[in-house]
C-alpha cells in the first residue's frame, strides 16, 4: 500500500465534445495496491475520465500511463483490458444470454466451434475462483442487481487486469450487498489489486478508500488521502464553495393532526405481513430495511402499483381502490417512483409537461390543456426546487440527475398532495441536489402534508419525524428522532428485536 | 484465490426447471404442428401422403429463406422490411441483364450463367444500402426498410414497365424446378442454409455476437465485438438471402410476376415471431424460426385442401397465426416483445 509505484497515470487528459470541455487539462494518479475512490457532482467529468482510462475514447490532448508504461493503441481491446478492468455503472451483461456465456462474452472459444460444454466448466471455474454463488447456465437477465454486478467484477477481471474501476458500484444495491461488496473489494486489495471507486457517498469513500481525487468543472482539484481530508473540506472541494451539511428541522406534530395516510392489515404474499401504518398531516415517516424488507413493496402498494392480498389503504380517510394508481392521486396523494428513469418521467418532454402531468387535466377545459399556464406552472415548479434548467421548454432528458429527480419530485407536488410517498430520492444525485430534495420533502411537510420516506440512505431518514423498520416484510420496530446509525442498522439487519 | 466471506444469497429453487423450459423454447410450436398434422389427416386423406408434404415444403422454401433472412436481422436487434421488394427485384434485375431486349431484358446480353450471381448481387447491395441508411446515417431501421421496401419494388415496376418475365435462362430456373435424389432442389437448398445458420448461431462466435449486440449493443462494444461491421454483414446476407428466395421463387413458377414477393414479409415476421424470435433482439433461435415457417405452410395447405373460399382465407389465416401466438406465449411462460 505504501508503494509508490503509480498503477495508473492520466496526465494533463483534455476532452471536448463540440462546444463542452468534458475534461480541462485533468490528471489521476493511483498508486499500486490502492483504493482510491474519484468524487465529483453530476457533470464533473468523471465518467468521461472512465472511458479514456479503458480506452473507450482518445483525450484530446494528455496522455495515460500504465505502471510506467505508455497505454496501447486505442484499437487494441485486449491489451486495454489486461491492463485496465471496469465495471461501469451501466450494466453490461446481456440479460437474453446464459451466465456462463455472458463471462466470456466474444472469446467462446479460440478458434472454431463452440464447445458449450467446456465454456460451462470454464465459467463455473470462474465463479468458484471469485466465489460468486449462481449458476453458471442461468439467464443473466434472472439474476439480481447484486449478482449481476459480481458477475461483471468476474468477468472484468478474469481478463488478467491488477486494476480495475467501480463506476458508482453501491448505487443500486441495499445496505447488505454494499458491505459484501466492500468485503470484497478488501479481500482483492489484499491480493494487491488497484481500485478506483466512484460514489455518491461520501461515507462509502471514507470506509474503503485510501485516498480521493476530487474533480469538479472538468478539473482535477485536489488528491489526498482520506485521512486528510475530512467530509466538510471534501464537499467544499466538490462544491467549490463552502456548503453545511444538511440541517434537519425540528417540526412538532400535533397529536391531534389528522391522518392523511394509513394501511390497516396490509399484507402482500411473498413481499411484506400484516403491515399497519398511520402517518399524520405534517409528518414525515420513515421506512428502512433492507433490501428484501418489502419496504419498497410496501411503499408501492400504497400508491398503487400492487395490490395488496388483504388490508386497506386509505389516503385522507377514503379507501383507495388498490392497484389503481389514479384513484390514489384523486384521493390526493403525490408519489416519487423507485427508478426514476423507467417510472418517474418521460425524458423527451419538457420539463414543464413532465412536472404538471397529474394536473393537466387542470390547465385547460374539455381535456384542452393551455401551453402558458403549463409553462407557467412549470417555472412555478422549476423555481421552487431550484431547479438548474434553461427553462420550463427543457426536454428532462438534459437535465442531470439530480435535477431530472427534481422534475419529478415536482411532479408528486404538482397537485399539493396531502400525503406524499417518496422512494429513494437522492439515489444517484450529487450532494446540493440531495440537500435541496431532502428539503423540498420538509416544506412540503411543513405546508401540512404526511410524507412517507423509503430510503437506504440513514441520512436521508434523518428527517423524519420516526422511522419504522422493517426486516423480512414486518414492521419491527418504530424509531423517534434521535437515533443512531448503529441502533437503526441493528434494527434493519434484525439484530435486535426488542 | 478466495474473495468470499458471505457468499450472496442465491435465488431459490425455480431455476433448475427455467433452465430446462428454455432449452425447450425453440420446440413450443412442436406441439401446434402435431395438432395441425392430426388435423390436416381429418381434413383430407390426401394430407398426409409423401407428395403433399413435399409439395408443402417446396411452396414455402422461398418465404422459408426469407424468414431466415429476418430472423437473422431480428436478433441482431434490426429490423428489414425491404427483403420482401428483393424477392421480386433482384431476380428481375439478374434476369434482365442477360436476356435480350426483345423477351424485356436491357440489351447487355451477358453470358446467361451470369443472371443467378447477378442476382445475389444486387440482393447484396440492397442490404449493404440499407445498412449504409441504417448505420452511418443513424436512421431508424424501421422507416429506412419502409421505405426501402417501397424504393426496390419501385425499381422492378420501372425497370419492367409493370410486366412479368417469361423468356427467362434455363439455367435460372434451374436451381428452384430441379430435383436432387428424390426431393425438390429447393428444400435441399433452404435445408442445407438453415442447417448451416443454426450451426453458426449455435456454434461459432460470429453468430453467437448476433445475440450479444441484439441483447444489449453497448454491452457487446465493450467485449470488443465490431458492432457495425457484424451489422452490416447481416444487412448484406439479409439481401443475398431474400435475393436466393427470388430465385427459387422464380424457378418453381417458371416467370417473375411484378408482384413477386409482395405482402410476403407479414408472413415473415409472422413466422419468425411465433417461432420464438423476438422483434427487440436479442432473442430467439433459427430453429424456432423455421418451426414457424411450418406453422405457416401446414395452414396455408389445410386451408387449401379443405376448399376454405379465397375471401375468408385471410381471416382465418390471420386468426390461427394469434392461436399460435397464443400458444407459443403460454407454453414459453415469459411475455413477449
Amino acid at each position: 500500500m505504501t508503494s509508490s509505484v503509480k498503477a495508473v497515470e492520466a496526465l494533463g487528459i483534455t476532452k471536448r465534445f463540440g462546444p463542452t470541455t468534458a475534461l480541462n487539462g485533468a490528471g489521476i494518479a493511483i498508486t499500486e495496491g490502492e483504493t482510491h475512490a474519484l468524487v465529483g457532482r453530476n457533470g464533473a467529468g468523471k465518467s468521461t475520465l472512465v472511458s479514456i482510462l479503458t480506452g473507450l475514447q482518445r483525450p484530446d490532448e494528455g496522455e495515460v500511463r500504465f505502471a510506467g508504461q505508455p497505454a496501447p493503441s486505442p484499437a487494441d481491446r485486449d491489451a486495454w483490458r489486461q491492463r485496465v478492468a471496469c465495471v461501469y455503472q451501466k450494466s453490461t451483461i446481456i440479460p437474453t444470454l446464459s451466465v456462463a456465456e455472458n463471462l466470456f462474452l466474444n472469446r467462446q472459444t479460440e478458434r472454431g466451434r463452440i464447445s458449450w460444454r467446456s465454456l460451462r466448466t470454464r465459467a463455473r471455474q470462474l465463479l468458484e475462483q471469485y466465489g460468486v454463488d449462481v449458476d453458471a447456465e442461468t439467464m443473466a437477465g434472472d439474476l439480481g442487481v447484486e449478482q449481476r454486478q459480481l458477475l461483471e467484477i468476474a468477468r472484468a477481471l478474469s481478463f488478467g487486469a491488477r486494476f480495475i474501476i467501480l463506476d458508482e458500484p453501491t448505487a443500486q444495491l441495499d445496505g447488505p450487498a454494499i458491505q459484501r461488496l466492500f468485503d470484497r473489494m478488501r479481500s482483492l486489495r489484499e491480493q494487491g489489486v488497484t481500485m478506483m471507486f466512484i460514489s455518491h457517498h461520501l461515507e462509502e469513500v471514507y470506509e474503503i478508500c485510501q485516498s480521493v481525487s476530487v474533480f469538479r468543472d472538468a478539473r482535477h482539484i485536489v488528491t489526498a488521502t482520506v485521512g486528510d481530508l475530512p467530509h466538510d473540506q471534501l464537499v467544499d472541494a466538490m462544491t467549490g464553495e463552502a456548503t453545511a451539511a444538511y440541517e434537519y428541522r425540528t417540526r412538532t406534530v400535533a397529536p391531534s393532526a389528522p391522518v392523511v395516510l394509513s394501511a390497516t392489515a396490509l399484507s402482500l404474499a411473498g413481499r411484506y405481513e400484516d403491515v399497519d401504518l398511520s402517518v399524520r398531516a405534517g409528518e414525515i415517516v420513515g421506512l428502512a430495511g433492507s433490501g428484501s424488507s418489502g419496504k419498497v413493496g410496501l411503499a408501492e402498494t400504497l400508491v398503487g402499483l400492487h395490490r395488496a392480498d388483504t388490508g386497506k389503504v386509505a389516503v385522507n380517510g377514503t379507501d383507495i381502490r388498490q392497484g389503481d394508481v389514479p384513484s390514489a392521486l384523486r384521493a390526493g396523494l403525490g408519489f416519487v417512483p423507485q427508478d426514476r428513469h423507467h417510472q418517474g418521467f418521460v425524458p423527451l418532454l419538457s420539463i414543464a409537461e413532465n412536472a404538471t402531468i397529474p394536473i393537466a387535466h387542470k390547465l385547460g377545459r374539455y381535456g384542452a390543456v393551455s401551453p402558458a399556464r403549463r409553462r407557467e406552472r412549470g417555472a412555478k415548479m422549476i423555481d421552487l426546487l431550484d431547479i438548474k434548467t434553461t427553462g420550463p421548454d427543457q426536454p428532462v432528458a438534459d437535465l442531470s440527475g439530480g435535477n431530472a429527480q427534481k422534475v419529478v419530485l415536482a411532479r408528486a407536488l404538482a397537485d399539493d398532495p396531502n400525503a406524499l410517498v417518496v422512494i429513494n430520492p437522492t439515489a444517484g444525485v450529487d450532494v446540493k441536489a440531495k440537500h435541496s430534495l431532502l428539503g423540498a420533502v420538509e416544506d412540503a411537510a411543513e405546508r401540512g402534508a404526511g410524507a412517507v420516506l423509503v430510503s437506504d440512505e440513514l441520512d436521508d431518514l434523518r428527517i423524519c419525524d420516526r422511522v419504522l423498520v422493517m426486516f423480512h416484510g414486518r414492521i419491527v420496530k418504530d424509531v423517534p428522532r434521535g437515533w443512531t446509525d448503529n441502533e437503526l442498522v441493528a434494527a434493519m439487519e434484525g439484530i435486535d428485536h426488542s | 484465490m478466495t474473495t468470499t466471506k458471505t457468499p450472496p444469497p442465491v435465488l431459490a429453487a425455480p431455476q433448475g426447471r427455467r433452465i430446462q423450459l428454455g432449452r425447450f423454447r425453440d420446440l413450443t410450436l412442436v406441439p401446434v404442428i402435431i395438432v395441425l398434422l392430426i388435423a390436416g389427416s381429418f381434413v383430407d386423406p390426401v394430407f398426409l401422403t409423401t407428395g403433399n408434404l413435399t409439395n408443402v415444403l417446396q411452396q414455402q422454401s422461398a418465404l422459408a429463406l426469407v424468414v431466415l433472412a429476418e430472423a437473422l436481422i431480428l436478433i441482431a436487434g434490426k429490423f428489414d422490411l425491404s427483403l420482401e421488394s428483393t424477392v421480386g427485384m433482384a431476380p428481375a434485375v439478374g434476369v434482365m441483364l442477360v436476356i435480350p431486349v426483345a423477351a424485356g431484358g436491357f440489351g447487355l446480353e451477358l453470358p446467361g450463367i451470369l443472371a443467378i450471381p447477378l442476382c445475389l448481387l444486387v440482393g447484396g447491395l440492397v442490404g449493404a444500402f440499407n445498412g449504409f441508411l441504417i448505420l452511418r446515417f443513424q436512421l431508424s431501421a424501421f422507416i429506412v426498410t419502409l421505405a426501402m421496401m417501397i424504393v426496390v419494388h419501385g425499381l422492378q415496376l420501372g425497370l419492367t414497365q409493370g410486366k412479368s418475365l417469361f423468356e427467362l435462362p434455363e439455367s435460372f430456373l434451374y436451381l428452384g424446378s430441379a430435383n436432387w435424389l428424390g426431393l425438390p432442389a429447393a428444400i435441399w437448398i433452404t435445408g442445407v442454409l438453415f442447417a448451416v445458420a443454426i450451426v453458426a448461431l449455435g456454434y461459432f462466435r460470429g453468430g453467437r455476437s448476433l445475440y450479444a449486440i441484439g441483447g444489449n449493443a453497448d454491452a457487446a462494444r465493450a467485449a470488443g465485438i465490431r458492432v457495425e461491421r457484424v451489422v452490416w454483414v447481416v444487412f448484406v446476407i439479409g439481401g443475398i438471402v431474400a435475393a436466393l428466395a427470388g430465385v427459387l421463387e422464380t424457378g418453381r413458377l417458371g416467370g417473375i410476376s411484378a408482384n413477386q414477393g409482395v405482402g410476403w414479409i407479414f408472413m415473415a415476421f409472422a413466422a419468425a415471431v411465433i417461432g420464438g424470435v423476438s422483434m427487440d433482439g436479442g432473442k430467439g433461435t433459427i430453429l424456432g424460426a423455421l418451426t414457424g415457417v411450418l406453422v405457416i405452410g401446414l395452414v396455408e395447405n389445410i386451408l387449401t385442401l379443405k376448399g376454405v373460399p379465397g375471401e375468408w382465407k385471410q381471416l382465418v389465416y390471420g386468426s390461427i397465426i394469434l392461436v399460435a401466438l397464443m400458444i407459443s406465449r403460454l407454453a414459453g411462460g415469459k411475455a413477449q416483445d
